[in-house]
């Protein structure tokens, strides 16, 4: 017991160092060790066995060595050099008006059409002066509360719903899944926590727009989202901001628990920062997403993604009951120095279990984009079918698509189909829509919007707009 | 109305137009006769700004302007309109969708009023229907699995919509059956007006009982060889373009 006395006194000597920073700033020095995963627990009152769950998660990550098989290429992350804990900034913080953000993020925001509150939440502006933010929280909580639908940041959940986020948390994406899905256990800080009960259909999309707070939660989210038996909900995740951070680490879990008969309906648009033309600058997306399907059940992904310097992401399905269903709807766009690896997984456990896999990439400047899918039928998977369609399109000579679809079927029943298209904006769908006087910048996103839209088609009205404005800011310059 | 005079042009480097000369003015509708490879769709296409359709000499002015300064949507948005040969697919976007880019585009450049969705959808239905289009059509993804008299039907559409001053409707009657020729030339002839031109390139002289054209030029080795009044397009129709060109097994009366 004295070793472990000593070893308490030097990290609470070094707790101390820890915290004293943490007081004057709210950021701990950058680097990881035990200590720093014990301040962020302790920051965030958390009980033990959560502490000793990352701290497990933790040990474990040291064993285990960084992913090198995606088709992505930059220099190596220094995972001591980022800070693990930084508290959102205090309102007296933040620019007081739009007068005091940057004119380039708000001109985006303005494309989008994003309204002018709208806009000060994104920006990060004190807004609790503005627009009552809290009102609008409180009649949508009101509203879920009589559903019974638990939503609420994942340390709200630990508190208040300790049984079900020990019961589910990593049942999905286990502590030691991955590299990235290792290191988000040991210090991811924040992110959504849904919990649909029995037979309930959430009557309104959950967003996580709506949680102002959640704009800061920086790089290392963590989602957990349980529909019970026979529920439904549809779930929308971040916004349209681009977010300005130099090459940033962003590695989110997110888990999806879908009891028999329940249904999840995961939809994200994601624009974070590319970097620049040369490859300068943003977001490495390395997040892992996963979903667990039970009897009868079923769990889509609808992903439009424009952003980040590099993305590493196959939101997966383990079909693991009977007749549950599978679906992946994907758009990813890369132009400039961007590169992406994204796909999903389908594992299919249960008999009749069917998945459908469509995924579109394109791809503008320099960039690389490479769909990598994985289907794979279980011993048991009796009468599985897969579908898979995955259409490539080129905006110019410079850039690259690639498609790596792995197969694996253990059971003779099973069926799987591949369907693979590349192709690019011919001269004479540019022509035709020209001498119909449409220009060129606008007559290309019309051409990779109609090219996306069995993909549009699955996202809720709204956002579907907003991915089809997206597109078309972000290939703005794409085409030349 | 438009102007072409002594007009060269290449085709990928190769030079295809050699020293053309046209004019159009507006009320007037010509046609343009000749051989298979002789240059039609090239003319249609250098007029309308296609890449790789180079001016390589001479000049083509529309309305006072060259052509060869402006950018194919800026021609559009002037007023020139070409009905494609083939018109080809956009997938996923919507036949709605297109129109509606392309009425905003021009009809704002042209200082209309600009139409609400309301008035657009209205608009586009009554056109569909003067073209023996379903309305479903709008909702379909741009000539996306249309039979080619569809498409051809579609061009038609589409001009009538956008109420072009010049109007080059590139054997907009090659493929379809009678019927769909009569909607296509009552179409046609419903835009004519003092106001606007129209230049039709066809093979046959059957279009031109509908539609009866006040000049007919026969283009052959990317030059006007003869042009004359609408009883050029019978002379040729009984004579094929031998008679013309000199090439006596073009011709039809070969053995007289
Ligand atoms: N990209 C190209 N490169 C080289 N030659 C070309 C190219 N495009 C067209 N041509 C040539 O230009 C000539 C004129 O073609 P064009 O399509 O204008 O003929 P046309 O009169 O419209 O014929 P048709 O009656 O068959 O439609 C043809 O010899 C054709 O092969
Ligand atoms: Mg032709």
């Amino acid at each position: 017991m004295s070793t472990q006395a000593e070893l308490d006194k030097v990290i609470s000597s070094e707790y101390e160092a820890g915290f004293t920073t943490l007081v004057e700033s709210d950021t701990l020095p950058p680097g990881l060790n035990e200590d720093v995963i014990r301040v962020i627990s302790a920051k965030k009152g958390e009980p033990e066995w959560l502490l000793e769950w990352r701290l497990d998660a933790y040990r474990n990550w040291l064993e285990m060595a960084e992913p090198n098989w995606a088709h992505v290429t930059y220099p190596p992350v220094d995972l001591n050099a980022i800070s693990y804990y930084s508290a959102p900034k205090s309102m007296e913080d933040r620019p007081q008006s739009l007068d005091e953000v940057d004119p380039e993020l708000l001109d985006t925001y303005k494309k989008l059409g994003i309204p002018l509150h709208e806009q000060e939440m994104l920006a990060g502006v004190a807004v609790d002066a503005v627009f009552d933010s809290v009102s609008v929280g409180t009649t949508f909580k009101a509203k879920l509360a009589e559903a019974g639908v638990i939503f609420c940041s994942i340390s709200e959940a630990v508190h208040e719903h300790p049984e079900l986020v020990k019961k589910y948390l990593g049942s999905v994406v286990p502590k030691g899944d991955n590299f990235f899905a290792g290191l988000n256990s040991a210090v991811f800080t924040d992110g959504s926590f849904v919990y649909i009960p029995k037979g309930v259909r959430c009557p309104m999309e959950l967003s996580t727009y709506f949680r102002i707070n959640e704009a800061n939660t920086g790089q290392f989210e963590r989602t957990l989202i349980v529909a019970d038996e026979g529920s439904y909900v549809s779930y929308l995740e971040g916004c349209t901001a681009p977010q300005r951070d130099e090459n940033q680490l962003h590695a989110a879990v997110v888990e999806l628990v879908a009891l028999p008969g329940a249904e999840i309906k995961y939809s994200t648009v994601q624009n974070w920062y590319p970097g620049d033309k040369d490859g300068k600058g943003g977001i490495y997306n390395f997040v892992t997403k996963r979903g667990v399907a039970h009897d009868n059940a079923k769990i889509s992904w609808t992903q439009v993604e424009t952003g980040s310097a590099i993305t590493w992401k196959y939101p997966s399905v383990v079909l693991r009951g009977d007749n549950s269903v599978g679906e992946f709807y994907s758009v990813a766009l890369t132009r400039h120095a961007q590169q992406a690896d994204t796909g999903t997984k389908m594992i299919h456990l249960g008999k009749n279990t069917r998945s459908t896999i469509v995924s579109k990439g394109i791809s503008a400047g320099k960039s690389s984009n490479a769909y990598r899918g994985l289907v794979r039928m279980g011993p048991r998977a009796e009468n599985a079918r897969n579908f898979t369609q995955c259409d490539s399109l080129l905006l110019g000579d410079t850039c690259g698509a690639h498609t790596f679809p792995y197969i694996e079927s253990k059971h003779p029943s099973a069926t799987i189909e591949h369907e693979a298209t590349t192709s690019k904006v011919s001269d004479d769908q540019l022509f035709l829509c020209r001498q119909r006087g449409i220009d060129p910048e606008k007559a290309i996103s019309m051409i990779v919007n109609g090219f996306c839209k069995e993909v549009f088609k699955e996202l809720p009205m709204e956002f579907a707009v907003e991915a089809g404005k997206l597109l078309e800011v972000s290939l703005e310059g794409a085409v030349g | 109305m438009l102007e072409i005079r002594d007009l060269h042009a290449a085709v990928a480097g190769e030079p295809i137009l050699k020293g053309l000369n046209l004019t159009v003015n507006a009320g007037e509708v010509h046609a343009i006769m000749g051989p298979n490879g002789s240059g039609k769709s090239t003319l249609a296409n250098v007029l309308a700004g296609k890449d790789n359709y180079e001016i390589t000499g001479g000049d083509a002015l529309f309305e006072g302007k060259s052509l060869a300064d402006l950018e194919p949507e800026e021609r559009a948005q002037l007023g020139l309109f070409l009905a494609f040969q083939y018109p080809v697919e956009i997938p996923g976007v919507s036949n709605m969708e297109f129109l509606k880019a392309a009425l905003e585009a021009t009809r704002k450049a042209q200082g209309k009023e600009e139409w609400d969705s309301v008035t657009l959808l209205r608009k586009a239905r009554e056109t569909c229907k003067q073209v023996d289009l379903d309305p479903q059509f709008l909702k379909r993804g741009v000539n996306e699995g249309f039979s080619g008299g569809e498409k051809k039907r579609n061009e038609i559409m589409q001009m009538l919509l956008m109420e072009p001053k010049l109007a080059l409707l590139d054997e907009t009657d090659s493929g379809l059956d009678i019927d769909a020729l009569q909607t296509v030339a009552r179409g046609v002839n419903s835009l004519r007006s003092p106001e606007r031109g129209i230049v039709l390139v066809t093979h046959y002289q059957r279009l031109l009982d509908y539609i009866v054209p006040d000049f007919v030029h026969v283009l052959s080795n990317g030059q006007i060889i003869k042009s004359g009044g609408k009883e050029l397009a019978h002379e040729l129709e009984e004579h094929g373009y031998g008679w013309l060109t000199g090439d006596r097994n073009d011709g039809k009366d070969q053995s007289a």
